[in-house]
């Protein structure tokens, strides 16, 4: 097969880290190559680099044979490169048709000719199933939506390689099908797919060939006939990984712990985000909450932590009603809280780990007596809590920005079962978390389910959802599609209800 | 055609050794930089900082006149450190020094029947709720409206400033002199002499005990945790529990407070009455001296001596090359902005990308 794309040596470090050791990577014409690893790996560090967003420090590109500089996405583009990023490019307030032609030379002298760039506009998207209005504006658009306007616009500037950066992360299962259908029709065409992922079970599906990078290195190239998922998940983590935390099961559930009715409320913009949401979390319970991203989780998250009104509906907790009690009323009722923001609303990162650590308990007895803080207590408490939950921190003192994602989450999730909750709200627990401080997380969710603690798994990871929960509850565009046990679900099931379709079996309270 | 962009990313805090060498690194550079300036004027920077630097130490009465300069320097930039390490922007030192003083002043004409020591405590007393309650009016509207602590604070200054005119043009004016003046205050509500013979007063050992009191505050205390978390981050520190509207409001009465006490210092301490012109700038050189100390209070209390040298050696300076004073005001600017410079380069990593 002939080579589209030759990457040779290519360095590029940020600060004092290596996003990219002196890697080798070549596209082949009519193929899907995946390029596989953690989050911070180096992915999308080098197809930046394709893409000319960024420079590199030392490496040769070679496009169709021929030595390139590539200093710009305009010169990407022109040699035939385009790349949909994870957050989109598109101007709001324009159509669709404007968005694809931005940024291109007028056809007509100094007249830009909508009509006819709406006519190639919408037989691209019928070749290639990508279903979207031309004379939609993009803000009504829905993400789905939105990045089929961006895959077109790369296809309209007559692209030979198409660099997809994560691109099912916001899509449902239904709608990551129907990329793949397309994917499939392009390379039909001859035309190449770089796909960046770490979700194995789409990368099997769709790949010809993979290549794994691992902490900014190259860890392996396979064809996928020639591999399986165990495989490829170890050479992403540099070892075995147990795949299934093993969970307990528990039959008789406890008493409701959490119950929330007809819940409403309004989003940043003032636009209705919960619209009438109700359901019940009993005590040694996992009530995992799945849907598409930006469908109300937040603000769910938000009203039930005490950071956001709620306009009607209220929340009952161990039978007493606690709606619109403040953030240090929440805590001081035994609710643990792991915001899906870890870094804006779960740590203040410059101030030092002890510090964090009390920051939700350090008006109690013994941190703090009088208008004193007992640092010595405070200290002694930071000094076990590090040891206890394995934080990986040079000292106590250390501040807290230098700790890595999962450290930063161990710092959260310490914090809050060293209280002892009866009831936790996790959002995104795991997100952008390696393998190994994902499995930590689950496990201690899990155990203190198994202690009795009920708890609310907010989470746009399926899997996750999937392999934690009791029970399921879906959300699309503020309201519950439903409520399923676990044992009822399957993965079409949960793809139905995720664009919208209510499916029986509903256990709301009422 | 390239556009240059930039962007500022947070970095990882330098070690706590290089924020101490900050600040002396900051001092170099603005000499340095304002050495052009004298250069200009065809005269040797050498010999004019040698005239600065002697003229506010090189004499006992150089000293000691530092020392008077020093007192309302060290409180205003204690006032405007407690504020900003809320992150709430006051830069309405001026304007609560003044009111501190108007209430002090008002307390003490009244020649109550008081004891020395009584009758310097209630100065004291109203002082700091003079400064406290002009501070607190920005800081209700800020925690409970969002209206820009920047503007009010600022603007607030000149509302103070100006009514303090008013009352001394009117119905304070001096009944005897005519002078816009007040009349003077009570024997038993002014501040000792610390030194014989000099101007320094208790204030001086007042402003130095509130460096003591801010630190164990700030660092010590529940109050000060809160302020602290709410600076740092006032999402997360909401998020987590801590009420942090309660933090920016206690904050600012506190800074307001202390700014009056600058206020109290100068009428108790210096002029035994008030005047239109008490304070030339010392709020706004608050803003520098606190930025410049690192908004820790040991380092405010040396950052006001060392502008407090600059201020008293300029006159020298000016005298002995023939410069005018307003160096003074220069190098503090310089300073101010040298600091805050360098707190960008540390604190953030500022990339340059070059667009299309």
């Amino acid at each position: 097969m002939e080579k589209i794309v030759e990457m040779q040596n290519i360095r590029k470090t940020f600060l004092h880290t290596v996003a990219n050791n002196d890697i080798d990577f070549d596209i082949y014409k009519g193929e899907v190559v995946t390029l596989l690893g953690e989050n911070g790996a180096g992915k999308t560090t080098l197809m930046k680099i394709l893409y000319g967003m960024y420079s590199m420090d030392s490496g040769e590109i070679y496009v169709k044979g021929k030595k390139v500089d590539i200093e710009s996405p305009k010169d990407a583009i022109s040699l035939g490169i385009g790349m949909v990023h994870q957050h989109f490019t598109l101007v709001k307030s324009f159509t669709v048709t404007e968005n694809v032609i931005l940024g291109l030379p007028p056809s007509k002298g100094i007249e830009i000719d909508l009509e006819s760039a709406k006519k190639d506009l919408i037989s691209l998207s019928k070749k290639y199933g990508l279903e979207v209005n031309p004379d939609a504006k993009i803000w009504q658009l829905s993400v789905g939506e939105k990045q089929r306007v961006e895959i077109i616009k790369a296809l309209y500037r007559n692209i030979d390689v198409l660099i997809l950066d994560e691109p099912t992360a916001v899509l449902t299962p239904q709608e990551a099908e129907n990329l793949f259908d397309t994917l499939r029709l392009l390379i039909k065409e001859g035309k190449s797919i770089v796909f960046i992922s770490h979700k194995l079970r789409e990368v099997m599906e769709i790949s010809d060939r993979i290549v794994i990078l691992r902490n900014g290195s190259l860890a392996g190239e396979k064809n996928k006939k020639d591999t399986t998922k165990k495989e490829l998940a170890r050479l992403m983590v540099g070892r075995e990984v147990l795949e299934i935390v093993e969970k307990e099961e528990i039959p008789k559930k406890g008493e409701p712990l959490l119950v929330v009715q007809n819940l409403h409320a309004l989003n940043d913009k003032g636009i209705e985000a919960l619209r009438g949401i109700s359901f019940e979390v009993r005590s040694e319970e996992i009530l995992g909450i799945a849907g598409v991203s930006g469908n109300g989780q937040r603000e769910l998250e938000n009203v039930l932590c005490g950071v956001r009104e709620n306009t009607d509906g209220r929340i009952v907790f161990k039978g007493k009603e606690i709606t619109g009690k403040k953030p240090k009323e929440i805590i001081n009722l035994g609710i643990g809280r792991v915001p899906e923001d870890r870094m804006e609303e779960g740590l203040i990162l410059d101030l030092p780990v002890f510090e964090n650590l009390v920051i939700e308990s350090y008006d109690k007895k013994p941190l703090s007596s009088g208008i004193l803080i007992n640092y010595s207590s405070v200290k002694d408490f930071a000094e076990r809590t590090v040891k206890e939950y394995d934080i990986k921190t040079p000292s106590i003192y250390t501040i807290t920005r230098t700790l890595s994602g999962g450290n930063l989450q161990k710092v959260i999730l310490a914090r809050m079962l060293s209280r002892n909750p009866e009831f936790i709200i996790a959002s995104q627990p795991i997100r952008g978390l390696d393998v190994g401080a994902a499995e930590y997380i689950h496990t201690k969710l899990l155990s203190a389910r198994a202690n009795g603690v009920g708890i609310l798994l907010i989470s746009e990871d399926l899997d996750e959802v999937l392999m934690l929960s009791d029970r399921i509850l879906v959300m699309y565009e503020g309201e519950v599609m439903g409520i399923l046990d676990r044992e009822d679900i399957t993965i079409e099931k949960l793809g139905l209800m995720m664009t919208g379709a209510r499916i029986g079996g509903l256990h709301e309270p009422n | 055609m390239s556009l240059i962009s930039f962007k500022l990313e947070k970095r990882i805090p330098p070690p706590w050794w290089f924020r101490m060498l900050m600040p002396i690194m900051a001092v170099i550079i603005s000499l340095a930089i304002s050495s052009i300036f004298l250069l200009a004027l065809r005269k040797n920077p050498f010999t004019a900082f040698y005239y600065l630097f002697y003229g506010g130490l090189g004499t006992k009465f150089a000293f000691l006149e530092m020392l008077v300069k020093a007192t309302p320097l060290i409180l205003t930039g204690i006032a405007v450190s407690i504020a900003f390490l809320a992150k709430y922007w006051n830069i309405g030192a001026e304007g609560q020094l003044y009111a501190g003083a108007l209430l002090a002043t008002w307390a003490g004409i009244q020649n109550f029947n008081l004891p020395p020591v009584f009758y310097v405590l209630l100065v004291i007393i109203a002082g700091f709720v003079g400064g406290g309650v002009w501070s607190f009016i920005p800081a209700y509207l800020k925690a409970k409206f969002k209206v820009d602590d920047v503007v009010t604070t600022l603007l607030m200054n000149y509302i103070m400033i100006y009514f303090v005119s008013a009352i001394l043009t009117g119905p304070w004016r001096n009944p005897v002199s005519m002078w816009p003046e007040s009349v003077n205050i009570a024997e038993n509500a002014r501040f000792m002499q610390l030194i014989p013979r000099s101007r320094v007063h208790i204030g001086f050992l007042i402003a130095v005990a509130i460096v003591f009191v801010v630190y164990f505050i700030v660092k010590k205390t529940k109050l000060g945790f809160e302020i602290r978390t709410t600076g740092a981050n006032p999402k997360a520190a909401n998020f987590l529990g801590i009420n942090t509207l309660k933090s920016i409001i206690i904050a600012s009465v506190l800074s307001g407070g202390v700014a009056g006490l600058a206020g109290v210092s100068e009428v108790a301490g210096v002029h035994y009455h008030l005047i239109h012109n008490l304070s030339p700038g010392y709020g706004y050189s608050g803003i520098v001296i606190a930025m410049l100390g690192g908004l820790n209070p040991f380092g405010v209390l040396f950052a006001a001596l060392y502008f407090s040298v600059i201020i008293t050696g300029a006159q020298m300076m000016s005298r002995s090359v023939g410069i005018p004073p307003y160096i003074a005001d220069v190098i503090q600017g310089i300073t101010l902005i040298v600091m805050l410079a360098m707190l960008l380069l540390f604190e953030y990593k500022i990339s340059i990308r070059r667009g299309k």
